[in-house]
């Protein structure tokens, strides 16, 4: 998705273009496009009236921002407590050789983008993979091979 | 709905709600949380809602969809009441005879039921062994209600604790009443609730603030979130009693963004509230004003401490401040400020309703009422269970949870996340009780209970901690941030292969360090893995540095991947599931891997058919069995 700077004035707006509301805002701004673009940051800031620093310091300190673009499918690995010991280091192998990408890494063609994640509360299952909100419990290579030729 | 401007609305409202609805009429209440739409329960639920129409069933049935029934291991789950028939693993297929079969004619689909290990069928939800044991008082309400609908909470007595209090009792007696109950905090610590609203209530100011912790960062553990999703009104009504309690006009909750489910049905519920008149000025015409504002954390465990969080609701990074001055004192904006977690705030409408009497005869001397954890890893029935304090760990892990998996046999239960320790198997008679788990190492936590068979590496585990906290350790204090990362880069070493004899004296010593030097409980309690692990399974690290074995065939260095030649049946499925072509043969002859090209990605050991068993991991001195033939 691109991004417009109208989109994030709204966002901003929604929140009174409150300084203390700056992780809400960059949430809500990273939920529309995915990451956090310097020049979305850059306005941001100047809209806040906040020097980018401190949202440099906030962005690289909470895991979520992602100041890269994020792939078009996202796939998540549960490394949860329940769901290591039930070996999701092998399935984060697997899942890592599978889609060629390392945990936090985005395709250069911005089709994946691979994420370790805590406990998703279906430990059950466990360990988990989920690729575009489909759960699928302790794939095999093949299994995953499968997922990658099918994505778009 | 209208503003409701007295309590005596309020009870009108309810006697409303109850003429409206038969208890005796058929309901049907599906789990619809987090683990069961893993399974897709969305389906199930639609065709469902079809399947009711279609037949004309609409005025015969309620559909009720809900939070978290706490048996997610058999998920899609649904009760159907007023029986309380219990329905597991439910596929959208099933749906045509639940309606033609129970709904039509009362009749039970027996292939639906719960049948215990012996093969006894059971039909009655309340009679399995997992529910049986439990004393689901917070828990147990997520099944009657629609998280999104606020009159399923109203008809079961919602908002009457905060009524009562507001109508009948003063700040000082519903103090008393808490303080009374012993309620601890569920969030970790176990400090008393009562005695923290007391610090806050008498700080200086006028200005105070009430807050919610549902940062639940514990990587091991979804309760909170699934109380939030399930039942949101009842923490919500909890927070409003501390407000009144302590004399604050304003909360604050702090939520995990992964937990969108949770966000929206709070963010619903506050909503209603407010069309209700149950926030806003004049609450219930008493002259109580209060306000609620959500506040989504983006991300960082060390944020869930409390004086980063309220850092982190000011919008700024979440780190820790020393405090000499307390946050009940000093906390957001600098006012005084209450932090409660989400399971003790659900705790405090049922002290007010039940009465003390009723919540401190549940538990032990020191800790009083219930607890909720999310009972996991490899355990029979994985799922959130809600025990009264002082059940012995052995009767949650084997009679709640059924025992271990695949026959397998106990080695561990970890409790307290990354803060906490492992329980070797001979120490299973301790009771949950937040005193002796600290005295043998471990703590309460916030819930997380991940059950290890003979299968885990304990140094593995212990590393695994070490990972998470050298990741989350906010780096503002040299104890920790260095603390954590030379004890993770020893039992790196000591995994791969690389001990050193010597390493596990310098581990406790880093430890103890660690323990007394940090700034926050972070870093004060992050050897908690390692030393509760070097202590009850000493002889396993010993194997990883003097023999470099690791007898759980876990850590991947140190193993290697064998076909057995006496059991290898030659099917052929292993070589066709490697995706680096490691494994060579030919049908019907025994398989051989390329120890060269193996990645040991477990995948040839997954698929190998239980019957031949044929993949085997061996590590340090140990062969292949020789065979019998
Ligand atoms: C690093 C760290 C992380 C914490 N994370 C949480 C958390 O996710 N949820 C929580 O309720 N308490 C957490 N706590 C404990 C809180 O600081 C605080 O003690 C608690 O929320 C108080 O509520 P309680 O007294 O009702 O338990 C954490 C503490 C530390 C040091
Ligand atoms: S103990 Fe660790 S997490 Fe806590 S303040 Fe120090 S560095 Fe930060
Ligand atoms: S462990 Fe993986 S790479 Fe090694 S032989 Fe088995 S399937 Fe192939
Ligand atoms: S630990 Fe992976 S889903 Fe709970
Ligand atoms: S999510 Fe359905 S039973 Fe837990």
């Amino acid at each position: 998705m691109s991004y417009s700077l109208a989109k994030v004035d709204r966002i901003i707006d929604h929140y009174g273009a409150d300084a203390e509301a700056l992780i809400q805002i960059l949430l809500d701004i990273q939920h529309e496009f995915r990451w956090l673009s310097r020049e979305t940051l850059l306005h941001t800031a100047d809209r806040l009236g906040l020097p980018m620093n401190q949202l440099y310091n906030v962005t690289t300190f909470y895991k979520h921002f992602s100041l890269v673009p994020q792939g078009r499918h996202a796939v998540s690995v549960c490394v949860g407590t329940a769901c290591h010991v039930r070996g999701a280091t092998r399935l984060l192998d697997r899942v890592a050789q599978g889609f060629k990408l390392s945990p936090d890494e985005t395709s250069a063609d911005e089709k994946f983008s691979l994420k370790t994640v805590s406990c998703l509360g279906c430990c059950a299952l466990g360990p988990v993979m989920v690729v575009d909100g489909k759960y699928m419990s302790n794939p095999t290579s093949n299994e995953i091979a499968e997922i990658v030729e099918e994505c778009e | 709905m209208s503003k409701l401007t007295s309590v005596s609305a309020l009870d009108e409202l309810r006697k409303d709600i109850l003429s409206r609805r038969d208890p005796k009429k058929t309901k049907l209440s599906v789990c619809s949380g987090t683990g069961c739409r893993a399974y897709d329960s969305e389906k199930v639920i639609d065709s469902l809602k079809s399947g009711i129409k279609q037949h004309g069933l609409d005025d015969k049935v309620d559909l009720v969809t809900t939070g978290c029934h706490g048996f997610c291991e058999l998920g899609p789950v649904m009760v159907i009441y007023p029986d309380g028939i219990g329905y597991f693993k439910i596929k959208p297929d099933d749906v045509d005879d639940i309606i033609t079969e129970t709904l039509s004619q009362g009749k039970v689909v027996d292939r639906l039921l719960y049948v215990d290990p012996e093969g006894n069928v059971i039909t009655k939800e309340h009679d399995i062994p997992f529910y049986k044991y439990q004393n689901r008082a917070v828990f147990g309400s997520n099944q009657s209600i629609d998280p999104k609908n606020i009159e399923d909470y109203l008809a079961i007595d919602g908002y009457q604790a905060l009524a009562t209090c507001l109508s009948s009792l003063s700040p000082e007696e519903v103090l008393e009443t808490v303080k009374k109950a012993n309620l601890r905090g569920r969030g970790g610590g176990g400090f008393p609730a009562g005695q923290k609203w007391e610090a806050t209530r008498n700080a200086p100011g006028d200005v105070k603030y009430v807050i919610v912790n549902a940062d639940e960062g514990d990587p091991g553990a979804y309760m909170d979130r699934s109380i939030l999703e399930g039942n949101p009104h009842s923490v919500l009504e909890g927070l409003l009693i501390g407000a009144y309690a302590i004399g604050c006009q304003k909360g604050f909750i702090y939520i995990r963004q992964e937990y969108p489910l949770a966000v929206e049905h709070l963010d619903r519920a506050i909503e209603q509230m407010r069309e209700l008149g149950l926030l806003g000025e004049n609450i219930l015409g008493t002259g109580f004003n209060f306000e609620i504002s959500v506040h989504r954390g983006a991300g960082a465990f060390v944020s869930g401490e409390s004086s980063a969080l309220m850092s982190s609701i000011e919008g700024k990074v979440g780190e820790p401040r020393p405090k000499y001055i307390r946050t009940s004192i000093s906390g957001v904006h600098g006012r005084p400020s209450d932090l409660n977690n989400v399971e003790t705030w659900a705790n405090v409408p049922l002290i007010i309703n039940k009465g003390v009497d009723w919540f401190t005869s549940i538990g032990t001397e020191g800790s009083k009422g219930t607890k909720i954890f999310s009972l996991v890893g490899k355990v029979n029935n994985t799922g959130l269970v809600e025990v009264p304090m002082g059940m012995k760990l052995h009767d949650i892990i084997f009679k709640i949870g059924g025992g271990l998996r695949d026959g397998k046999k106990f080695k561990a239960v970890q409790t307290g996340g990354p803060s906490g320790g492992v329980i070797p198997e001979d120490m299973l008679d301790l009771p949950v009780d937040f005193d002796a788990l600290n005295k043998v190492g471990s703590m309460m936590g916030s819930g997380g209970m991940i059950v290890m068979d003979e299968d885990t590496c304990m140094v593995d585990v212990a590393k695994y901690f070490l990972e998470f906290l050298a990741d989350e350790s906010c780096g503002k204090c040299v104890p920790c941030r260095e603390g954590i990362t030379q004890m993770l880069h020893i039992l790196k070493m000591i995994c791969a292969g690389e001990g050193q004899p010597g390493d596990l004296e310098l581990l406790e010593e880093i430890a103890a360090m660690t323990k007394a030097c940090s700034l926050c409980a972070l870093g004060q309690s992050a050897p908690n893995p390692v030393l509760s692990s070097l202590k009850y399974f000493h002889a396993e690290y010993e194997a990883h540095v003097n023999d470099k074995c690791c007898p759980a065939h876990v850590c991947k260095e140190l193993i290697t991947y064998h076909i057995d030649p006496a059991k290898c049946k030659g099917c052929g499925k292993c070589l066709r599931n490697c995706a680096v072509g490691a494994i060579s043969g030919t049908k019907k002859e025994p398989h051989v891997i390329d120890l060269d090209k193996c990645t040991k990605c477990d995948t040839c050991f997954m698929v190998c058919p239980p019957k031949f068993s044929a993949v085997t991991k061996l590590s340090g001195n140990e062969t292949l069995p020789v065979s019998e033939s």
